[in-house]
C-alpha cells in the first residue's frame, strides 16, 4: 500500500542522495518531485503547499549533523513531516470510566461503516471485551441483515428494531439492552450519509445526544480523493469527531486522504482496514506509514505479526534444526504454514524495506495458493521421503504429482527450491550468532535478514538503513531478497 | 424538470465550489500566466490529476489564443469547451443486443455503489417498458442478495440469485437461462466489489465475463464500471485494470450529488477512452441519468 508515493518520493530523493551539499536549486528540484507525487497520491492541494514549504524551509537551512549526508538529511526531514503530518504517534480509543463505552461510527455511503464495525467488534472482543453492535442503518436495503450476518460470523450479538423505527429510538433502546446483557463496548453502526444532506446531519445529532458516545469516529475510504477534506471538515464541524478508521487501505490506493485528513481536522487516524474478511482492525502507527512511504518498510508491523502468529515453540525447534543442518521436507512444509500465518504474501512482503524497489516485484506471482499446492506435495509423499529427498526416483515422482493434483513439473520445482532453501539455511546458520538469537524471526529469515532490521526504530537509523540498501548492497539482506525473487519468477 | 436542470441541480455543490474558486479569478482581471496557474490548481482540487489539469489549461489557452481573448471572464466558455470536447472523445450511448437480451455487467471497486446503480437502471428500463431480470452474481458479501431483492421489489422485477458463497458464474449462467425463456429484453448482473489489486478476485470477473459470452454470443454488450464521485487519482487505476480484464464499455459515476465534483472521469475518458454512460445524482430511484458531456461540463465550469 501506498508504494506509488513511495516510488515517486524515493526518484525525487534518490537525486539528492548522493549528493554532498545541497543548493537552494536541488532542494527545490526534489520539492516539486515530492509536489506531485503528494498530488498524485490525493493529498489535498493546501496541504501539499504547506507541506513543501515546511520541508523546504528546514531543509535549505538545516542544522548539519555529523552523521548524515545533507542528502540523507532531506529524507530523514520528509520522513519526520509525514509523521508529524499524519499525526505523530500512535492515537488509542478513550475508554469510558464508567462502562460502557460508546463508540458511534459516522461517514459516507460505501465507506465500509458496516465492515468496519464487525472488524472493531472483533478487536474488542480479542481484548476481552463484551461489545454489542447496534444496526442504526434503517435506509440502505439489508443494511441490517448484513450486520446480522457480520455478526453471526464473529459471535457478537446485535441489536435492531427493523427499519419502520426510528433510529435515535433504536440506539436508545440498544442502550438499554446493552446494560441488561452487560456488554461494557457499545457500537453504533449509522446510516451511509453525505455530509450536506442537513436532514440526515441532524439525525446524527440527535444519535449523538441519545447516548452520549466516548468516540465519534469518522470511517473515510483510502481511495477518497481531494474531497475528503470538504467531507471530514463538515462531519467534524458538526460531529466533533473524535478519530478516523481509514478502510480499503489493501487496494492501491495511495491513500492521501490519510495524509489529508489528520491535517485539516486534527482529528487522529485510530484503525486501517485492510480487506473485506472479517479480521481484527490494525491500529493506525503514522510512523511506521511514513516510513512506509519512503520506500523503508514496515519491519515494525512484520514483527509484531510474527510475534503474534508464529508458534514460538515450533519456531525454535526449526532452529534447531536448522542449525544442526537437518532440515527436512517436514520442516520446509512447516515453514509455509507458519509464514502463511503471517497473512497474504503480498502483503507480508511489502513490509519489507526495499522490497518495492524490486524491479518487477508487482509481477510476480504472489498467489497464496501456490502455497497451497506445494503443501500438498509435500502431504502426498512417504514419511521416507520427506526425510532424504535423494530416493525420489521418476516413478515416486508421477506418484506424488498423481496423489496432490499436480505435474512431475511441480513436484520437480519443489524439490528444486527445497534444495535451494536447504543450501540458504546451511549458510545462514552459520550467521545465524551476528544477527541475534530473535528466535521467532528465524522461521522468515528466508524472506530476507530481518533478523539485523529488529531493533531499528528511530529515524536516522532508517535513512542509514535506507541509505545501506541503495549502496552496492555491503549487507547481505538485499541480496538474498534478490534470490528469492528469481526463484519465485520461475 | 428538464435534463440540463437537472443537472445542474444535482451538480450544484461540484458547481459553486468549483466556481466559488474560479469565480474571483475570473472577475476584472486581466488574462495571464497567474489566472491559468490557478486555474490548474482548481482542475487538479476537483481530482482532475495534475497531467490532464495541464492538458486542460493548454488547451484553454490554445481557444484563448485563437480567439484573441484578453479578460479572463470570457474564460468560462473557453472552459466548457475545452472540457466538454475532452469528454466527447468517447461515445456514450448505450449497446444493445440486435435480437435477444441486452446483458449488463456491472463491477467496480467494494462500496461504489453497484447495487444501488442497478436498482436504478432497472427502474429506468422498466419505465420504458422493457422486460427487465436482474442476477444477483455478488455472492460475497452479507447481504448483497437481499439488498438486490429490495431493489428488485421496488423496482418490480425478478431477481435470480443462488446462495451466499455461491459460483458467480453459475447465477449468470442461470440468468440467461432464465433470460432467454422469460424473454427479457435486459439482464443486469450484480457483481461482488473487488479492489483491482486482488488478482484472484479478477481472475473470478474473468471467468464470469467468459461464462456470459459463451452462452450468450455477442454478450456482454455493456460492462458499466462503477465509479464512487468522490474517488481521486485511484479511478484512473480502476479504470485501467478493469478494462484490461473484462473490457469495461462505459462508467457510471455514482454520489455526485455532496461535494464531491467526479472530476476523475475526465482523465478516464481522455486517457483511458472510456466514455462516461450514466451519472447518479441522488439517492432516489429515478436520480441516475444518462451522460451529457456538454450539460456536465456546463454545470463544473460555469460561475
Amino acid at each position: 500500500m501506498l508504494e506509488g508515493l513511495s516510488s515517486s518520493l524515493q526518484k525525487a530523493m534518490g537525486r539528492l542522495r548522493g549528493k554532498g551539499k545541497l543548493s537552494e536549486a536541488d532542494v527545490a528540484e526534489a520539492m516539486r518531485e515530492v509536489r506531485l507525487a503528494l498530488l498524485a497520491a490525493d493529498v489535498n492541494v493546501k496541504v501539499v503547499r504547506d507541506f513543501v514549504e515546511r520541508v523546504r524551509e528546514r531543509a535549505v537551512g538545516q542544522d548539519v549533523q555529523k552523521s548524515l549526508t545533507p542528502g540523507q538529511q532531506v529524507v530523514r526531514i520528509v520522513y519526520e513531516e509525514l509523521t508529524e503530518l499524519m499525526g505523530g504517534s500512535q492515537a488509542r480509543i478513550q475508554m469510558a470510566s464508567k462502562p460502557p463505552t460508546v463508540i458511534m461510527l459516522v461517514g459516507l455511503q460505501g465507506a465500509g461503516k458496516t465492515t468496519a464495525i464487525a472488524k472493531l467488534a472483533l478487536s474488542f472482543r480479542q481484548h476481552q471485551h463484551r461489545p454489542l453492535m447496534i444496526a442504526a442503518d434503517v435506509y440502505r436495503p439489508a443494511a441490517i441483515d448484513q450486520l446480522h450476518v457480520l455478526g453471526k460470523q464473529v459471535d457478537i450479538p446485535v441489536f435492531d428494531m427493523g427499519t419502520d423505527t426510528s433510529p435515535v429510538e433504536i440506539v436508545r433502546q440498544g442502550m438499554q439492552e446493552a446494560e441488561r446483557q452487560g456488554a461494557d463496548v457499545v457500537l453504533v453502526d449509522t446510516a451511509g450519509r453525505l455530509h450536506i444532506d442537513e436532514d440526515l446531519m441532524a439525525e446524527l445529532d440527535d444519535i449523538k445526544s441519545a447516548v452520549e458516545p466516548n468516540e465519534v469516529l469518522l470511517v473515510v475510504d483510502a481511495m477518497t480523493g481531494q474531497d475528503a477534506v470538504h467531507v471530514a471538515e463538515t462531519f467534524h464541524q458538526r460531529l466533533e469527531v473524535t478519530g478516523v478508521i481509514l478502510t480499503k487501505l489493501d487496494g492501491d490506493a495511495r491513500g492521501g486522504a490519510a495524509l489529508t485528513v489528520r491535517a485539516v481536522t486534527g482529528c487522529p487516524i485510530k484503525y486501517v482496514g485492510l480487506g473485506e474478511k472479517i479480521e481484527p482492525l490494525e491500529p493506525f502507527h503514522p510512523d511506521r506509514l511514513a516510513s512506509r512511504i519512503l520506500g523503508m518498510g514496515d519491519v515494525l508491523s512484520l514483527i509484531e505479526r510474527a510475534q503474534e502468529r508464529i508458534d514460538l515453540e515450533k519456531a525454535k525447534e526449526m532452529e534447531e534444526r536448522m542449525r544442526s543442518s537437518t532440515f527436512s521436507l517436514n520442516d520446509f512444509q512447516e515453514m509455509f504454514r507458519q509464514v502463511r500465518n503471517l497473512g497474504p504474501l503480498d502483503q507480508v512482503l511489502k513490509m519489507i524495506p526495499g522490497m518495492n524497489k524490486l524491479k518487477g516485484i508487482e509481477n510476480v506471482d504472489l498467489n497464496d495458493k501456490r502455497f497451497l499446492r506445494m503443501d500438498a506435495i509435500i502431504s502426498s509423499m512417504t514419511a521416507a521421503e520427506r526425510l532424504d529427498p535423494s530416493v525420489m526416483n521418476a516413478s515416486r515422482r508421477r506418484r506424488i504429482a498423481n496423489g496432490s493434483g499436480t505435474t512431475v513439473r511441480e513436484v520437480n520445482q519443489l524439490l528444486n527450491q527445497f534444495e535451494q532453501t536447504q543450501q540458504m539455511m546451511k549458510r545462514m546458520s552459520g550467521m545465524g550468532k551476528k544477527m541475534g538469537r530473535r528466535s521467532a524471526m528465524n522461521a522468515i529469515k528466508s524472506m530476507g535478514g530481518l533478523g539485523a532490521l529488529g531493533g531499528m526504530k528511530d529515524a536516522s537509523q532508517l535513512a542509514d538503513l535506507e541509505e545501506s540498501l541503495t549502496s552496492k548492497g555491503t549487507s547481505h539482506a538485499p541480496r538474498q531478497r534478490h534470490h528469492r525473487a528469481k526463484k519465485k519468477r520461475k | 424538470m428538464g435534463l440540463f436542470d437537472r443537472f445542474k441541480k444535482g451538480l450544484q455543490k461540484s458547481r459553486t465550489t468549483l466556481a466559488e474558486r474560479l469565480g474571483s479569478v475570473f472577475r476584472s482581471r486581466k488574462l495571464d500566466e497567474s489566472v491559468y496557474e490557478e486555474m490548474e490548481e482548481a482542475f487538479i482540487a476537483a481530482d482532475m490529476g495534475v497531467e490532464t489539469a495541464m492538458a486542460l489549461v493548454e488547451n484553454v489557452r490554445t481557444l484563448a489564443r485563437k480567439k484573441r481573448i484578453e479578460q479572463a471572464e470570457e474564460l468560462p466558455d473557453l472552459m466548457v469547451e475545452a472540457m466538454s470536447a475532452m469528454l466527447s472523445e468517447a461515445d456514450s450511448d448505450m449497446n444493445f443486443a440486435a435480437e435477444g437480451p441486452t446483458l449488463v455487467l456491472v463491477v467496480g471497486v467494494n462500496g461504489a455503489g453497484k447495487t444501488t446503480t442497478i436498482g436504478k437502471l432497472a427502474n429506468y428500463y422498466l419505465q420504458q417498458n422493457k422486460r427487465v431480470l436482474l442476477a444477483a452474481a455478488d455472492t460475497f458479501r452479507a447481504a448483497a442478495i437481499e439488498q438486490l431483492l429490495a431493489w428488485g421489489e421496488r423496482a418490480g422485477c425478478d431477481v435470480v440469485r443462488h446462495s451466499q458463497g455461491a459460483d458467480p458464474a453459475a447465477v449468470i449462467y442461470d440468468a440467461i437461462q432464465a433470460g432467454r425463456s422469460r424473454n427479457a429484453d435486459i439482464i443486469l448482473c450484480d457483481t461482488a466489489g473487488r479492489l483491482q489489486n486482488k488478482t484472484h478476485l479478477m481472475a473470478e470477473l474473468a471467468k464470469i465475463h467468459k461464462v456470459a459470452a459463451r452462452e450468450l454470443p455477442g454478450s456482454p454488450h455493456e460492462v458499466l464500471l462503477v465509479l464512487d464521485g468522490t474517488t481521486g487519482q485511484n479511478g484512473l487505476n480502476q479504470a485501467k485494470v478493469f478494462k484490461e480484464v473484462v473490457d469495461v464499455t462505459g462508467i457510471v459515476v455514482t454520489k455526485l450529488d455532496g461535494t464531491a465534483k467526479g472530476g476523475i472521469v475526465v482523465p478516464i475518458v481522455h486517457e483511458q477512452g472510456i466514455p462516461v454512460k450514466w451519472i447518479g445524482l441522488g439517492e432516489q430511484i429515478d436520480d441516475l441519468q444518462p451522460f451529457d458531456a456538454r450539460a456536465f461540463a456546463e454545470a463544473v465550469c460555469r460561475p
